[in-house]
């Protein structure tokens, strides 16, 4: 069948004999010189060559041109000629390129350029923020133009979607920390207390700051990759020459529907989140519902709930325009798709958990 | 030597309720170039996924290298893979690879190279598709949609395939070009001894370089031929794709060179 190359010298001829094929070339490739002076290159032996082998040959020709000066290739066929005169026009003339050291300059020169680009993808998010409102307030006064089966689209993907997830998340956040509550109030006899724990922390904190996280994971990132591989075919540079704005059909809806939904998915984790608490209670502690209901309603300020309820719209807008503004910046390849759509989640969780820290302060000082 | 490289029969695929294909057959000659042509929709793409298995026909029997694709293990399959390049519409290039590690790709995964041979033969088969160097090292989306085609064959024959799939190698290449990448076709055809099933609509590229001819119509190969039999079949689609101003012009072309 095949048989592997290999070259013998004869005289002052290297007898090449074998397959000169691409995975088998290795060896003659690798192979020394021949000690002795050789002038010719006997093909008569060959039998199959590719282009790999090909290579190899005019290779070994080049190399013992160095040394000996002159060296032909005799006995070659009409094909293998034509073979090697079409590999001799493609070689490389020029040496390899020698690979170069990154110097600390050079690292000083990254941690500039990635530090300028962070502040000047800051302003861009601010700038494409203010088109995203600015476009929103257009169609306030011309509601004419709100692109509304999009946006029922929208909120069925983010919001009615969203339901069974976001409620079993909260469903299973109030029992944990009914459960945890417990254990720790129990040595003081303190059970009752239990439901102001899961009520506060819940209401005020807990259920919209997960349900936030949650919906980023899951809607943010479906934005990054809609738009993005929108933009990746060139369908928002046909929208640009059609004379519609990508804002407006594409990004506004998005992030009003988010606007919109998540208040709702907010309020749904709350219910969720006490049943999970109550139910807990009850197994866990004999608190018996019509209790932790009353207990409920009679020591929790109808404004915690108010508090968490406020941060929904921030949210979401958070969520909404850094998930449409990564997919806004995808190019050409497929690399990058993937790339923003990580870095939109990563992004729009951050800026989510650094707004509730900013709203747990202003509530801190404003008192409620 | 008579034996067919490729051969199809009764080959019927559908796509839910719409049968792309239904019995067809065809047969690729060792050492030939067989351009496919046929309407928008008549399944010339499909027919070629087929033939590469990409996707399971309904029903049918695809040989090639005399080994039928549908029933052959995963292994020989890989054997298979090895002996034939495919070159999509717009180069299917890995976006997230430079040019260069592109054409070096099936080298590495199919084959124990090592890395300096790898890169001067990937540098070769680049230069043989006329990319000039400074391409090399560029992401596929830095590319002109012509440069990605040549890309994209220069891939296709990394491993010195026997057989080369292409699908629309010249469509939306200027006609210069085009017909550079025809005689590309042809003269490594010539050096290598390759059969080249080609997927079409050019009509330079079928005059210039294909040695038969396919029509696709009505489900099936409607007629095989050279571009002279062509001329005098009696089907009214191919008498309009062949005899329509611009086949005339191509011809005319031809037969001023």
């Amino acid at each position: 069948m095949k048989t592997d190359p290999h070259i013998t010298v004869v005289g002052d001829t290297a007898v090449l004999r074998g397959d000169f094929l691409i995975n088998m070339i290795e060896g003659v490739v690798s192979a020394d010189l021949p000690q002795k002076p050789v002038h010719a290159i006997d093909l008569t032996h060959v039998g199959r060559l590719d282009t790999a082998g090909a290579w190899a040959i005019i290779r070994l020709e080049q190399s013992l041109i160095a040394v000996n000066r002159k060296v032909e290739i005799t006995a070659a066929s009409q094909e293998q000629r034509n073979l090697l005169a079409i590999l001799r026009k493609n070689m490389s003339t020029n040496k390899d390129p020698v690979p170069v050291q990154l110097t600390v300059l050079d690292r000083l020169d990254h941690l500039g350029r990635y530090t300028i680009g962070a502040s000047l993808k800051g302003i861009a998010i601010v700038g494409f923020t203010g088109q995203v409102v600015a476009t929103i307030a257009r169609l306030i006064i011309h509601p004419g133009q709100i692109r509304w089966t999009s946006m029922f689209h929208h909120m069925q993907q983010v919001g009615l979607n969203a339901v069974p997830i976001v409620s079993l998340m909260a469903f299973l956040i109030g029992v944990v920390l009914a459960f945890q509550g417990a254990t720790q109030l129990q040595p003081f006899g303190a059970e009752i207390f239990v439901v102001d724990l899961i009520a506060i922390s819940m209401l005020r904190e807990l259920g919209i700051l997960l349900t936030a996280i949650i919906v980023a994971g899951r809607s943010g990132s479906a934005f990054t990759a809609a738009i993005g591989s929108m933009k990746m075919r060139e369908e928002v540079d046909a929208m640009r020459t059609l004379g519609l704005d990508p804002v407006a059909v594409l990004v506004v809806p998005r992030v009003l529907a988010l606007v919109l939904m998540l208040p709702v998915l907010g309020i749904i984790a709350n219910v969720a989140g006490l049943v999970g608490g109550a139910l807990m209670s009850w197994i866990e502690l004999g608190v018996s519902p019509s209790v932790f209901q009353t207990r409920l309603a009679s020591n929790t300020d109808a404004w915690q709930f108010g508090v968490g309820l406020i941060k929904a719209p921030f949210f979401a807008l958070i969520i909404g325009i850094v998930g449409c503004f990564e997919g806004m910046q995808v190019e050409g390849n497929a690399e990058s798709l993937g790339r923003l759509t990580s870095t939109s989640v990563v992004l729009s969780i951050f800026l989510v958990i650094a707004s509730d820290a900013v709203f747990s302060i202003f509530f801190a000082i404003v008192g409620v | 030597m008579d034996d067919p490289i490729i051969s199809v029969r009764g080959l019927v695929t559908r796509f839910g309720t719409q049968t792309v294909h239904d019995g067809l057959d065809i047969d690729v000659r060792q050492g030939e170039i067989i351009g496919v042509v046929g309407g928008s929709g008549t399944g010339k793409s499909v027919l070629l996924r087929a033939i590469v298995g990409l996707l399971n026909p309904q029903a049918g029997q695809i040989r090639v290298f005399g080994q039928s694709i549908g029933d052959t293990s995963d292994e020989e399959h890989v054997q298979l893979r090895r002996r034939w390049g495919v070159m999509f519409q717009d180069g299917a290039l890995f976006s997230s690879l430079s040019v260069q590690q592109n054409i070096e790709a099936p080298m590495r995964e199919l084959l124990d190279i090592a890395p300096d041979t790898r890169a001067a033969l990937s540098a070769i088969k680049l230069r043989m598709v006329g990319l000039p160097e400074n391409a090399f090292s560029k992401m596929p989306s830095e590319l002109s949609g012509g440069m990605r085609k040549r890309a994209g064959f220069a891939r296709a024959i990394a491993l010195d395939p026997e057989i080369v799939f292409l699908d629309e190698p010249t469509a939306g290449l200027d006609p210069i070009g085009a017909a550079a990448f025809d005689a590309l076709i042809a003269q490594l055809r010539a050096a290598l001894g390759l059969t080249v099933f080609l997927v079409t609509h050019d009509l330079d590229t079928l005059h210039a370089i294909c040695d038969r001819i396919a029509v696709l119509a009505e489900k099936r190969v409607l007629v095989t031929g050279t571009m002279a039999d062509m001329q005098n079949v009696d089907h009214p689609w191919v008498q309009a794709y062949f005899n329509g101003p611009r086949a005339r012009a191509a011809l005319a072309q031809k037969d001023a060179v």
